[in-house]
């Protein structure tokens, strides 16, 4: 990596990893990835995170769906971890509680290649400070 | 189209599951049920107006749904498109109702300041921080502003400290700052010992660089050049992201030599703790980090003054500087325009207990406790009755029904006989025992007490050996006297902040429900049904048939009785482990 020597270079970086992440964010993405976002934190962990994050690299790549999957922190949900934020291209994200490797499935082919919603989704209840 | 249905706890209580099958059948009847899905979804943290339905993706909102309720709203909403008016929620300020969900106020109940990235980035990716401006207050601070600015911003902003006294921290890091010495230190504290509190560690799992980007923004202000943070070893993974952090911070120059092409240099280290409550203490903590015995010392001097191997030092907890950059970038008065007038900003609590949601919440300073259990909590676990909840962790207090609408801050807290703390919350129902509770905590504080002053030493294990005492119904009147009076003289006599808050659970439990105390002691019960010596275990005689289940279970031979005849327990001989009550098929084995 280089060093960052002013405050125009963190513009620089700001503006690249802003297009990336905005691009996660609205989901218009152009290549029409969907994302997967698995909270990774102790609490997700210890309920089976990392098994659930694995199924879903490793099955999107099997059946051949575009997505990245990121880890990510605790969400707050920790009585249902583990829980996972999926975004379909263009579509507000939802996030689920209790994705095990079961539920994980039932998301690829219900949601992931459907857009059919399966039960277990978790209303998102804050408000994020940008 | 979707129709979610709440299926929280809560909701669920009210038949929400009823309401879900209607609304299939109605589909199935005008077959719609391939054009519209029913789904059963978690908590909306609503429950009080539940049953919640939500129509996606119009983001209708309909509040106590009943089953019948069904029917028209697939008809009407579904197939008309018309909302059913008479269903929607209504805003309780403005008395008018609400059409969807982006309008309405309770999705404002929790803001998310200190856990703004959590859950949101890639804790591992300091692109992704830097996407979210991160990084960008630091380089205003550096290029824009002196460090007196710097001070000045955080001492506006209202911000107290999150890791339980609430002192100020803009004068903190001022006090610090006019320290004079040729080496100072920002000591970031993530010894998190309290017990139920997770906050710390979610914010280092789910955003190590906004921590170290405060703690290079405070080492600008007060002159300090190094950072460290101390964190305990049972963190494997906030240890794990924070050193990925540092590296990545590193190879971009944020933490180093120059940064930003500027003469101003910081760096961040890590050092480790074994582990022990008293650690989180902050003179406790300094001696722990400088390799000696972890126990506190006399203040003054305060580490602003004398701390890391006797020079200057700003101690301050992970939350509080989770919040620095915020501040900096959208400004103090925004900051300070959410809360109450003494308390600013966000608090991030730690649900636990028997509450149905628990989790990490973070709600404005003010929220009330009803709001905090019984909406975004989804209220208490398996419909029982809310009877207190410990904040403040072992160095706090119980709050009751009647500090249900309290506004929550740092000193109505304190005036209701707990505190603040580190944002613990752990919720009791009917069948706590609050002799139980404060013995709980008790027993936590006295292994943890580092044992150098007597009062604390001494002093706590009495308290303990006491409540045991009347638990097992062997106490009188005259120890809740002496355990008032024992209290007293712990907190005032104690060195450390750990001493002189350790009676507090005790004394709490005492003036909020004295009459359980008294229970125990005059009539040998517990209210709750939970000190197991107290409870009396006999056979209702009509109920017995003599099969010598129970006789057989027993593992002292309590029982006598013929076969298939009544059954007596010898009370000399019971001790209380429950298990004829296990054996009885018949339900004749009464606990009192
Ligand atoms: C027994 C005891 C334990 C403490 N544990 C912690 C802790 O785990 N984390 C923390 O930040 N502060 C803890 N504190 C408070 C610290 O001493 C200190 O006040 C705090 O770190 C200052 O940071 P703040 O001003 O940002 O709150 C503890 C205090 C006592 C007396
Ligand atoms: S009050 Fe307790 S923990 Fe604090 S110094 Fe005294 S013995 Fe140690
Ligand atoms: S259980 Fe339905 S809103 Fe909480």
């Amino acid at each position: 990596m280089e060093k960052l020597k002013s405050l125009a270079d963190l513009k620089r970086i700001r503006e690249e990893a802003k297009t990336k992440l905005d691009l996660r964010v609205r989901g218009d993405n152009p290549e029409g990835l969907v994302q997967v976002k698995v909270a990774m934190a102790t609490c997700g962990i210890a309920s089976g995170a990392k098994q659930t994050m694995d199924f879903f690299v490793e099955e999107l790549d099997k059946r051949g769906i575009g997505a990245v999957v990121t880890q990510t922190g605790c969400m707050g949900y920790c009585y249902a971890e583990p829980t996972v934020e999926v975004q379909l291209p263009g579509q507000e994200s939802v996030v689920f509680g209790y994705v095990d490797r079961k539920k994980a499935d039932e998301i690829i082919e219900k949601y992931i290649k459907n857009g059919e919603l399966v039960e277990g989704i978790i209303p998102v209840n804050y408000e994020k400070i940008d | 189209m979707h129709l979610l249905v709440c299926g929280g706890t809560g909701c669920r209580a009210s038949e929400s599951n009823l309401i879900l099958e209607s609304l299939k059948r109605e589909l199935e009847e005008k077959g719609l049920s391939s054009e519209v899905q029913v789904i059963m979804t978690g908590c909306f943290g609503f429950c009080e107006k539940g049953p919640v339905v939500k129509v996606m993706p119009d983001n209708t909102f309909y509040v106590h749904v009943k089953p019948e309720d069904a029917g028209i709203i697939v008809a009407e909403h579904v197939i008309k498109g018309r909302p059913v008016q008479r269903l929607l929620y209504v805003d309780p300020k403005s008395k008018e109702q609400v059409p969807d969900s982006k309008h309405m106020g309770f999705y404002r109940k929790q803001i998310r300041i200190a856990l703004r990235n959590c859950g949101f980035i890639n804790p591992e990716n300091i692109d992704e921080y830097i996407a979210r401006d991160g990084y960008a207050s630091l380089g205003k601070c550096i290029s824009e502003l002196t460090p007196a600015d710097v001070i000045d911003i955080i001492k506006k902003s209202g911000l107290r400290g999150r890791g339980g006294a609430g002192f100020p921290t803009g004068l903190k890091w001022e006090i610090a700052s006019k320290n004079k010495a040729d080496q100072k230190y920002v000591v970031c504290n993530a010894d998190e010992g309290d017990p139920g509190a997770f906050m710390d560690r979610s914010v280092l799992e789910g955003d190590p660089h906004s921590v170290l980007e405060a703690m290079t923004i405070c080492g600008y202000a007060i002159g300090a050049s190094k950072g460290l943070i101390y964190i305990r070893a049972e963190y494997p993974l906030a240890i794990h992201r924070l050193k990925i952090a540092l590296k990545q911070s590193k190879e971009y120059g944020l933490l180093g030599k120059n940064i930003f092409g500027t003469d101003f240099n910081f760096d961040i280290e890590l050092r480790y703790g074994a582990g022990a409550f008293v650690c989180g203490e902050e003179t406790a903590l300094i001696s722990s980090m400088e390799g000696r015995r972890g126990e506190p010392t006399n203040k003054p001097p305060f580490p602003a003054e004398k701390g890391f191997f006797g020079k200057p030092s700003n101690v301050n907890n992970v939350e509080t500087f989770a919040n620095i950059p915020v501040i900096i970038s959208k400004g103090w008065e925004w900051f300070s325009s959410i809360g109450t007038e003494k308390s600013k900003g966000t608090k991030v609590f730690a649900l636990a207990g028997k509450i149905n949601n628990v989790g990490l919440i973070e709600v404005p300073m003010g929220t009330t406790l009803r709001e905090i259990i019984f909406e975004i909590g989804g209220g208490i676990k398996n419909g029982k009755k809310f009877k207190a909840v410990q904040t403040g962790g072992p160095s706090g207090g119980c709050l009751t029904e009647k500090h249900l609408d309290t506004p929550i801050d740092f000193d109505n807290l304190v005036a209701a006989g707990s505190m603040m703390g580190s944002g613990g919350m752990i919720v009791m129902d009917e069948d706590d025992c609050m002799v139980s509770i404060a013995k709980f905590f008790l027993a936590f504080t006295v292994e943890e007490s580092c044992g150098k002053c007597a009062p604390c030493r001494v002093g706590n294990k009495r308290l303990l050996e006491l409540l045991t005492h009347i638990t097992k119904g062997n106490g009188t009147m005259a120890d809740i006297d002496r355990l008032k009076n024992m209290c007293n003289v712990i907190k005032d006599t104690s060195l450390c902040g750990l001493g002189q808050t350790s009676p507090n659970p005790v004394l709490s439990t005492i003036n909020n429900f004295m009459d359980e105390y008294v229970a125990h002691v005059t009539e040998k019960r517990c209210p709750a049904g939970s000190c197991r010596e107290l409870m009396k275990y006999s056979i209702i005689v009509d109920k017995c048939v003599g099969c010598t289940a129970c006789a057989r279970g027993c593992p002292v031979n309590a029982i006598s009785g013929e076969r298939k005849g009544p059954h007596f327990i010898d009370q000399e001989k019971c001790i209380k482990c429950g298990a004829c009550f296990e054996k009885c098929k018949f339900g004749a084995v009464l606990i009192k």
